[in-house]
């Protein structure tokens, strides 16, 4: 750990001089005729797109609509993710069976990469609403298991002992002591893995799926669209940042509460 | 009723040449409602005894028993009150203290009535709903004895429950398990390094040699205390400063004396 620590007012003016500075050269770019607007479209055009895409639609949808259609798709392969993921992280790290049959398994899916299963998501699934769930469950759910895992080893021996003494069965223990306790760790878990989901979506929805920003974005990419590519792009950085501040409050909230 | 019976038992840790043998022989009976401490220099494994009555460890020769039956696991029938009081950090406590009832599977009302008595039982009436880290050292511990407590258990065992707080703490402690002693009587097994608080509460003293451990010598307190009339002094100075309880004391020290020079 440093032990120098910056002052917060000083850690934004130096996080709005970065951000100043990529403008810049963003905007310079291709103002200097550098590379022709056409194939890196400065920050202007890109502003002007977003704010047409927004009322006018483009592959069949404005950008508001091709945003929810996405952002629906996300939010059914994250909870898939975290309904199964978590439970399963946690009972791995209570029972040493469950561990011994799902930890190498899961050691080498994880490296797969959820865009590798694209081919037998749209063979399973079809490129409607079920292959593009099924790649974000790829991204999201390793994740979800690895920290339900860890937080589930690392609960306080002592309160475990207590709670064995106070007559606790296996499922009171999995749903009473280990899940509470580990509660930051799930939570830490699922900012990561709502991160990877968002990410593999729209990787998904470049080859599978009929709406959603990938889709616009593939269709931008033919009809050399730059500008709207670049609106695609920015807008899944927003919204990400957007998931991302939502559960960081939420992490916030759950580990200020009630730690000893 | 609740007895604890130790017949030889040993405990060893590992195996081989690297193998470490903590206890050895310890041979002890606790007897319904009788309130025994463990004293022992540290590292001496009085700490394990106890945690082979909870079934935290087996044994690893002779046997352990509670109530006659060899101990296999812990249960709600042997509540253990920890040093660090182990409370559960994300429950209230009322919570706390109902958790082990809930594990029983007692209607709400019920739990309710016992959850307010065992409050009431250790002052904590106007503390249900806070969490324990809002709590002192102290008040957390009467948490821990509550939950222990309502469970009725057959046996209560204490590793070392004052260990933790400081010294005025200790000392309201002390005098308040006394009292609870005496409203409700119970089995008690005590783990302790402090020899006046082992006389101060215990009917019976044992005293343990160095690692391996075993039961050197068992001290009859409660005679003493019957006949010198120690439950009639309020306060737990008046009660060190009569010549039965220092002749006790000294008698303890002096032989877990015997131990620590022993170890060296």
């Amino acid at each position: 750990m440093q032990n120098l620590s910056l002052s917060p007012g000083r850690a934004t003016a130096l996080a709005l001089i970065s951000l100043a500075l990529f403008l810049a050269f963003w905007f310079v770019i291709p103002a200097s005729g550098l590379v022709s607007e056409q194939f890196l479209p400065g920050p202007v055009a890109v502003v002007e797109r977003v704010v047409q895409l927004i009322s006018q639609p483009f592959a069949g949808a404005t950008l508001p609509e091709h945003l929810l259609s996405s952002l629906g798709r996300f939010l059914g392969g994250f909870l898939l993710a975290a309904l199964i993921g978590v439970p399963l992280g946690l009972m791995m790290g209570w029972f040493p069976t469950m561990d011994a049959i799902a930890a190498p398994l899961l050691d080498g899916l994880r490296f797969i990469a959820p865009i590798a299963w694209v081919p037998f998501a749209a063979l399973w699934f079809g490129t409607g609403i079920g292959g593009p769930i099924m790649i974000i469950f790829a991204g999201a759910f390793p994740p979800c298991v690895i920290n339900a895992w860890q937080g589930a080893r690392c609960v306080d021996i002592r309160l475990i002992e207590a709670a064995k003494m106070l007559g606790t069965s296996n499922f009171g223990m999995i749903t009473r002591v280990i899940m509470p306790a580990s509660i930051p760790s799930i939570i830490a878990g699922l900012r990561i893995s709502a991160g990877l989901g968002w990410q593999s979506l729209v990787g998904a929805e470049l080859i599978v799926a009929s709406t959603g920003v990938g889709f616009m974005m593939v269709q931008a990419q033919a009809n050399i669209a730059a500008s709207t590519v670049v609106a695609g792009m920015v807008s899944i950085g927003l919204v990400g940042l957007i998931i991302d501040i939502l559960l960081r409050r939420l992490e916030r909230a759950v580990t200020q509460g009630k730690q000893a | 009723m609740g007895s604890i019976r130790f017949e030889n038992a040993g405990k060893t840790y590992g195996s081989g040449p690297g193998a470490f043998q903590a206890l050895q022989n310890v041979t002890l009976d606790v007897t319904e409602k009788e309130f025994v401490a463990i004293v022992g220099p540290s590292g001496c494994g009085k700490t394990t005894c106890l945690r082979m009555v909870a079934g935290f460890e087996p044994v690893s020769s002779g046997r352990v028993m509670v109530n006659g039956q060899d101990v296999v696991a812990p249960g709600p029938d042997r509540a253990v009150v920890f040093q660090q009081f182990a409370l559960f950090p994300w429950k209230t406590v009322a919570e706390n203290i109902e958790f082990g009832l809930r594990n029983k599977g007692l209607p709400k009302g019920e739990r309710k009535s016992l959850v307010e008595g065992a409050l009431q039982l250790m002052g904590l009436e106007s503390h249900a709903s806070a969490f324990p880290h809002q709590l002192s050292g102290g008040m957390q511990q009467r948490v821990a004895i509550a939950r222990a407590y309502v469970l009725d258990p057959a046996v209560l065992l204490m590793d070392e429950p004052f260990g933790a707080l400081d010294a005025q703490t200790r000392v309201v402690m002390q005098e308040e398990l006394v009292r609870l002693a005496r409203v409700q009587p119970r089995t008690v097994l005590f783990i302790t390094h402090g020899v006046e608080e082992a006389v101060y509460l215990a009917d019976r003293v044992a005293i343990m040699t160095k690692r391996p451990g075993r039961i050197k010598e068992v001290v009859d307190v409660r005679a003493i205390r019957e006949a010198e009339k120690w439950d009639d002094l309020e306060r737990i100075e008046d009660v060190m400063d009569t010549e039965s309880f220092i002749h006790l004391r000294t008698h303890i020290w002096k032989s877990l004396r015997e131990e620590k020079g022993a170890s060296k």
